[in-house]
């Protein structure tokens, strides 16, 4: 067996047993849900159904509902579907980018993060599908033959290609995820005692068994997903950040924008991780697989994507100012000094400054600090959408058609309706399926668990002159 | 039809491994090797072929792309050729981001439909199990029996489970697939 060096940290904590952590995670399964559990999803659900009322209240009477105007036509929609598309950039990093570089501390956040990928996606999906107007009309998207013409949709446009781009990513985030699943569903599958459970359980679980055949072409099948969902993440949000750089808007005319949105989609999605995670690891117990490792580890992430993040905003006023174009430069002076001021020092501040504090190791892990960082990311790269989108917009080449765009409650309904969605979902997802990869869990536990790393470090001890890396058979 | 098992069961995989490569050594017949995880070293230890399911999806992602390409150049070039501001019908560049999106979508949802077809997994699917232990912490190696084995054949078998350190050995009658 190939074993870590000792010097590495554990990654899961309490001298486990196989056993002991099949009990450890699918207890929260298991129990009955607690008071504050209930509270908390009326709480989130009727929130969501706020939303969703809103959404319909959008669709019976127009978009005129919502507070867009002739300038700026792009508002709190696409600001929100690209926060949304951005979290859910986390959950596939994780398990395939990280999957590829051997990364083993994802096993303990991959499926948390897989599910939070998908119910954020359906979320950001909302906002342009709402946005269209006349929703009943969407199927115009789809090149299928029909009787205007048949007219096809416009291969060459940024927006078709985010149609595909945010359906292909759900389609293939829910079927890495599910494939995932299977075998922990069947681990709850046997366990369960309730005759519905069992039933409910075993329909999810596709009958699986764990034959060793099946588990070879599982693991080919999750590599080969984490090939190519590796790419597919980068594109995701780089074609998101093409509806913006191929128009000819001053602001959004810029070539630096599908690396700057890529790192501020992982810098927002693993913020978002973080904030469930941290919450999740305390109520369901989970200290022992989540450790302060992960979270710092995690907060390492983000300080490189938020220092990518930064530079891109300097880089953009450098290349504003260097490009001596006025339109440019006006665009750019009038982000940083104009109506929208206070939403672009906003995102300075969350996004430039923040993340920085995490070069110290002891904020690092911390877990309140953590907690607390991960909203003010969260925020920040709110802002940060908003600044691209309206800021760049709402002073149109016409000083007579310039404007002012404020929300009215139908659009901060409908946000906060996504907020109660995506919660909802994360929630019923916690309670009912295993939140961390109990298989995958156990393959790592001989190689990253504490009782290994001590049983290495005895064995360095005795052969002094091995360093701390160790092959042990 | 009912088929009969012998089942020996571990708790530590090494052993189990180990115990496989020594039954194959000793040409007993392993019939499948059942974890609550994908144990490293079992695929080579089993004698299993190396799956060919990355093959098929090479195979379903490069027909996505040629069925992209093939149906964008299509409908753009002689179906109707519209203008876009004077850009020209084929504008390949254009298609590359439809092309992969197109091309990673045939090949995840052909290469999943093809691991859930192959490996007889669906919705409602209900197998017999060998031992519910077996999706938490217990490794079984399975034996077949059928008419022709002989007695000296499962005595063999049996002595070298228990050698290699299996805990629990058990006959089982089941459905052919479990």
């Amino acid at each position: 067996m190939h074993a870590e060096s000792a010097v590495r940290a554990p990654l899961i904590y309490g001298n486990k047993t196989y056993h002991q952590i099949t009990e450890d995670i699918c207890r929260p399964i298991e129990s009955k849900p607690t008071r504050l559990f209930m509270i908390t999803i009326t709480f989130t659900a009727l929130l969501m159904t706020w939303g969703l009322f809103m959404i319909g209240w959008t669709v019976w009477f127009g978009i005129g509902e919502w507070g867009l105007n002739r300038t700026v036509d792009w508002g709190w929609d696409i600001t929100n579907f690209v926060w949304w598309i951005g979290i859910g950039h986390a959950g596939t990093l994780i398990s395939a980018i990280l999957l590829l570089f051997r990364q083993k501390w994802r096993m303990a956040i991959n499926r948390a993060a897989e599910a939070m990928t998908i119910f954020a996606v359906i979320c950001a999906g909302l906002f342009p599908i709402f946005h269209m107007g006349r929703v009943w009309l969407i199927f115009y998207n789809l090149p299928y033959p029909n009787s205007r013409g048949p007219l096809w949709p416009n291969y060459n446009s940024p927006l078709m290609w985010d149609v595909f781009a945010i359906s292909t990513y759900f389609t293939v985030s829910l079927l890495f995820w599910y494939t995932g699943l299977i075998p922990d569903l069947a681990t709850v599958r046997d366990r369960a005692k309730k005759k519905l459970s069992k039933f409910i359980y075993g329909v999810l679980s596709f009958g699986w068994t764990g034959s060793a055949k099946h588990w070879q072409r599982h693991e080919a099948l999750s590599l080969v997903l984490a090939g190519i969902s590796t790419p597919l993440v980068l594109s995701v949000h780089t074609i998101v950040s093409f509806d913006f750089a191929t128009s000819v808007i001053p602001g959004w005319h810029t070539t630096i924008f599908p690396p700057y949105f890529v790192a501020g989609a992982i810098f927002s999605g693993f913020a978002m991780v973080l904030t469930l995670m941290l919450v999740a690891r305390k109520v369901m117990n989970l200290q022992q697989y989540i450790t302060l490792e992960h979270i710092e580890s995690m907060n390492k992430i983000i300080v490189l994507t938020g220092s990518i993040v930064g530079s891109a905003y300097i880089t953009e006023l450098f290349v504003a100012w260097y490009s001596g174009n006025i339109y440019e430069q006006y665009a750019f002076s009038n982000r940083a000094l104009g109506p929208y001021w206070w939403a672009y020092w906003g995102m300075m501040t969350c996004n430039v400054i923040s993340p920085q504090l995490f070069w110290v190791r002891s904020l690092r892990r911390s877990v309140w600090f953590t907690f607390f960082m991960s909203i003010i990311i969260n925020c920040g790269m709110w802002f940060e959408r908003f600044v691209i989108i309206v800021t760049s917009i709402h002073r149109d080449f016409l000083p007579s058609s310039w404007s002012y765009y404020t929300p009215t409650y139908v659009e901060i309904s409908i946000f906060a309706g996504t907020v109660g969605l995506f919660l909802t979902a994360f929630m019923l997802f916690a309670k009912t399926m295993p939140v961390i990869a109990m298989a995958e869990t156990k393959h790592i536990l001989r190689i990253s668990g504490d009782a290994q790393k001590k049983a290495a470090a005895a064995h360095s001890h005795s052969h002094e002159d091995l360093p701390g890396s160790i092959q042990v058979h | 039809m009912r088929n009969k098992f012998l089942v020996g069961l571990y708790s530590d995989e090494d052993k189990m491994v180990d115990g496989v490569r020594k039954m194959r050594e000793n040409h007993l017949e392993v019939y499948d090797v059942v974890s609550p995880f994908a144990v490293h070293g079992l695929d080579d230890a089993l004698g299993l072929n190396e799956s060919r399911l990355h093959i098929t999806g090479f195979i379903y992602g490069f027909s996505g792309l040629a069925i992209a390409l093939s149906f964008m150049t299509w409908s753009f070039t002689s179906d109707w050729p519209l203008n876009f501001g004077g850009k020209p019908h084929f504008s390949f560049p254009a298609f590359i981001p439809i092309l992969f999106e197109f091309t990673v979508l045939s090949a995840s949802i052909g290469m999943t439909l093809t691991f859930l077809l192959r490996s007889g997994l669906y919705p409602g699917r209900i197998r017999e199990k060998l031992d519910e232990r077996t999706t938490d912490d217990k490794f079984a190696v399975v034996f077949r029996i059928s008419k022709k084995t002989t007695t000296e054949e499962i005595g063999k078998m049996k002595e070298m489970l228990q050698s290699s350190g299996a805990e629990e050995i058990k006959e089982r009658e089941l459905q052919r697939h479990y």
